[in-house]
């Protein structure tokens, strides 16, 4: 039986022939959360859709596995159906979908087909998470993201992801435009989802979003690799010293 | 064909393709003339200004000949076509569901119709061929004083308030194939709602087909008296066969003045079938017509269904829903004229094309002199989910009132990659994500309708959908 983790293994990644990733390894054990930290285009937001199966990428050379197993020839829809979730950094939206109904048609692609979720139980489900976030009931028969604001979205995310129920997820920068309240909120939901089945991969700029949500590791990323591995005092030190301070200590 | 398509076909045909053997009490010789037209009238037995108006029709649709405009026709020949079949030894209507030929009743099984029923729908007209075989009505509404009938029923019971009324929403002189109706019309609904009386129940009416190059000639026509309320819905799944088909309606609706009626149709005819439909409404003093107008399937579709807003303070909406696949053209759209000061409308367009299907959007805002403060709002929306798709829309606006208000919006989008990808992240297949995709752009004329024709709109759509990316 192998492990259950997400590993990345000299990963390669281009988007239109420009290399954007380059050599990128990382170990993500279950029940664990890592902070992926990173100067801008360091290759962070990249990982993280790359590892949810974005086509628009692609994989030039090196895997991802789950639990031992590759998933680069997976498509996102059984990456996700194998427990992935990714936060998006700007979720699109969806017109005339609620969420409501999204999240039950979601769910119900995790099981089978004589085996969808009851109404009371979806309810149910879908209540609590709503708690969690400090949000009113009336928000899960609004349209996918339609006229929400940037909060709203960043919000969203989190609540899908308390509903679905991955093993492992990758936060895209969901502190980017937050005030502290939200921030608070948003962090509120991603502790009620830690525990010894849930693994996630926080992705931010700042530090500030780990006062909140503490990580178990903090790597960080620079021109497409992981330069540093730390533990939480790593995220310390980069706010006040600032990612030069890294670019001085790879280049050195 | 491609293999894709026509395992698409396949998939389709595996719900809706079904063609039982075809037991006819009469059917008549191949193609239109007068003949033809003399034997309809007299099979029917009916009254002799009946038998001259369609002779009177059958002249305007020789003279008229076909339009020059709008999707190509050139393969429709009507010397293929049966005018008029028959099915039923009685040649009329029945209450009683024991009455109806099993195949017809097998038929009914498959679409579900039955279990429709045993829920709350109150009358269920169904058509079968050219002729109402089954038909019920719930008590409470004949003591209303209701009238709920097929056509040819309606003509003999109610021959006065018949004659007052038909063919002066749509005379045969409108359009070649408005003549060509009025020469052949068979069945088809009769509504008459008394003054002052509100039906919360919608009252509907099932359509099929069912015999290879057999036209359908329904006539609709529906009468609100003042202060009426009531909705009236049609639904449509026709079964496929292997030579071209015809439809063509006439649906003549009057709302006199306070009424409000609605009127709901979702057709789905199989892939041969020409649908070329007149539907118009009169909409005298602040009455309101609502059209909700479904067009899936069919080979060609022509169908623009219209308000002619007559009095002061007359209301009109049009919601247009038009999916076109392979081979498919949907000329759909609506048309609204305002003749009298006050008067409001609306046109709610939303066309989706895939594969080498095509949707055009064909609309008419047309506000006369003397419309003081007429207000009309268009918006058409057309959505492409293939790069071989096409959409097109012609949207005339004639304005000769220097007080009236007219808005139009229009907007071609393409299915999204990155809204897909946000889907199938979630855990939805690439089929189902650009289903609900869809689904989501309809969802603004979709919510208007009966819950029990949503889910059967939205079926439809994951059955057009299936295969469909990738």
């Amino acid at each position: 039986m192998s492990v259950e983790q997400l590993e990345i293994r000299n990963l390669h990644v281009s988007v239109a022939g420009e290399p954007i990733l380059r050599g990128v390894d990382l170990v993500l054990p279950k029940g664990e959360v890592h902070a992926l930290m990173g100067p801008n285009g360091s290759g962070k937001s990249t990982l993280s859709k790359v590892i949810a199966g974005d086509p628009v990428y692609e994989v030039t050379d090196g895997d991802i596995l789950l639990n031992g197993d590759s998933i680069l020839e997976m498509e996102p829809d059984e990456r996700a159906r194998a427990g992935l979730y990714l936060a998006f950094q700007y979720p699109v939206e969806v017109p005339g979908v609620s969420i409501a109904n999204f999240l039950r048609l979601a769910i119900n692609a995790r099981r089978g087909e004589d085996d969808e979720i009851g109404v009371m139980d979806f309810y149910n489900k879908i209540t609590d998470a709503v708690k969690t976030l400090n949000w009113d009931d009336s928000i899960i028969e609004r349209h996918l993201h339609e006229g929400f604001s940037g909060g709203e979205k960043k919000r969203s995310e989190i609540l899908q992801l308390l509903v679905l129920e991955p093993k492992f997820a990758m936060l895209d920068e969901t502190d980017s435009g937050l005030d502290v309240d939200a921030l608070k909120v948003v962090s509120q939901g991603v502790n009620a989802a830690r525990g010894e089945n849930f693994g996630a991969l926080v992705i931010t700029h700042y530090q500030r979003l780990l006062n909140y949500i503490v990580p178990d590791k903090v790597h960080v990323m620079h021109k497409g690799k992981i330069v540093k591995t730390g533990d939480k005092e790593l995220a310390m030190e980069l706010d006040q010293k600032g990612y030069d301070w890294i670019k001085e200590t790879v280049a050195a | 064909m491609s293999d894709a398509a026509n395992l698409q076909g396949m998939q389709h045909e595996k719900q809706y393709d079904f063609n039982l053997p075809e037991t006819y009490f009469y059917r008549s010789e191949k193609g239109l003339n007068k003949r033809v037209v003399e034997k309809i009238s007299y099979m029917k037995e009916e009254p002799e200004w009946m038998l001259k108006f369609r002779l009177r029709a059958l002249e305007i649709a020789e003279k008229k000949g076909r339009p020059k405009w709008g999707p190509d026709l050139s393969k429709l020949n009507f010397d293929e076509i049966y005018f008029y079949t028959r099915p039923n030894e009685q040649g009329g209507t029945t209450n009683d569901w024991d009455e109806i030929p099993e195949e017809v009743r097998e038929t009914y099984r498959r679409l579900g119709i039955p279990e429709a029923e045993q829920r709350i729908l109150a009358g269920v007209g169904a058509q079968y061929e050219s002729e109402m075989v089954y038909h019920s009505l719930k008590e409470e509404w004949e003591k209303l004083g209701v009238v709920f009938l097929d056509t040819d029923t309606g003509l003999k019971e109610y021959p006065e308030v018949f004659k007052e009324h038909f063919a002066t929403v749509i005379p045969p002189e409108d359009n070649y194939f408005a003549a060509v109706n009025s020469a052949v019309w068979s069945g088809g609904s009769f509504v008459y709602v008394p003054a002052g009386v509100e039906i919360e129940v919608p009252l509907q009416a099932y359509f099929l087909l069912n015999a290879q190059s057999s036209g359908q000639f329904e006539r609709t026509l529906i009468i609100g008296e003042p202060g009426s309320k009531f909705h009236y819905i049609e639904g449509c799944t026709a079964p496929a066969y292997n030579t071209e088909s015809f439809h063509s309606g006439v649906i003549e609706i009057i709302c006199k003045e306070e009424s409000q009626v609605r009127y709901t149709t979702i057709q789905n005819w199989s892939h041969n079938v020409y649908n070329l439909v007149t539907q118009r409404a009169m909409v005298h003093k602040n009455a309101s017509m609502g059209w909700l107008d479904g067009n899936l399937g069919s080979k060609v579709t022509m169908k623009y269904p219209s308000c002619y807003l007559l009095e002061e303070g007359a209301r009109g909406e049009i919601l247009s829903i038009a999916f076109a696949t392979d081979g498919q053209h949907q000329d759909a759209g609506g048309k609204v004229v305002h003749a009298a000061p006050n008067t409001s409308s609306s046109i709610v367009s939303k066309s989706i094309s895939k594969g080498t299907g095509r949707s055009s959007y064909r609309g008419l805002v047309d506000i006369h002199e003397g419309a003081r403060n007429a207000r009309s709002n268009v918006e058409c929306d057309a959505l492409l989910l293939d790069d071989t798709a096409k959409t097109d829309t012609y949207p005339y606006i004639q304005i000769n009132e220097k007080t009236a208000h007219v808005g139009h919006e229009a907007s071609v989008s393409k299915l999204n990659d990155e809204q897909i990808f946000y889907l199938q992240s979630r855990g939805l297949g690439e089929a189902e994500a650009a289903a609900l995709i869809v689904r989501g752009f309809l969802e603004p004329v979709a919510k208007e309708l009966p819950l029990e024709y949503a889910v059967e709109l939205n079926r439809l759509i994951e059955l057009e959908m299936e295969g469909s990316v990738g």
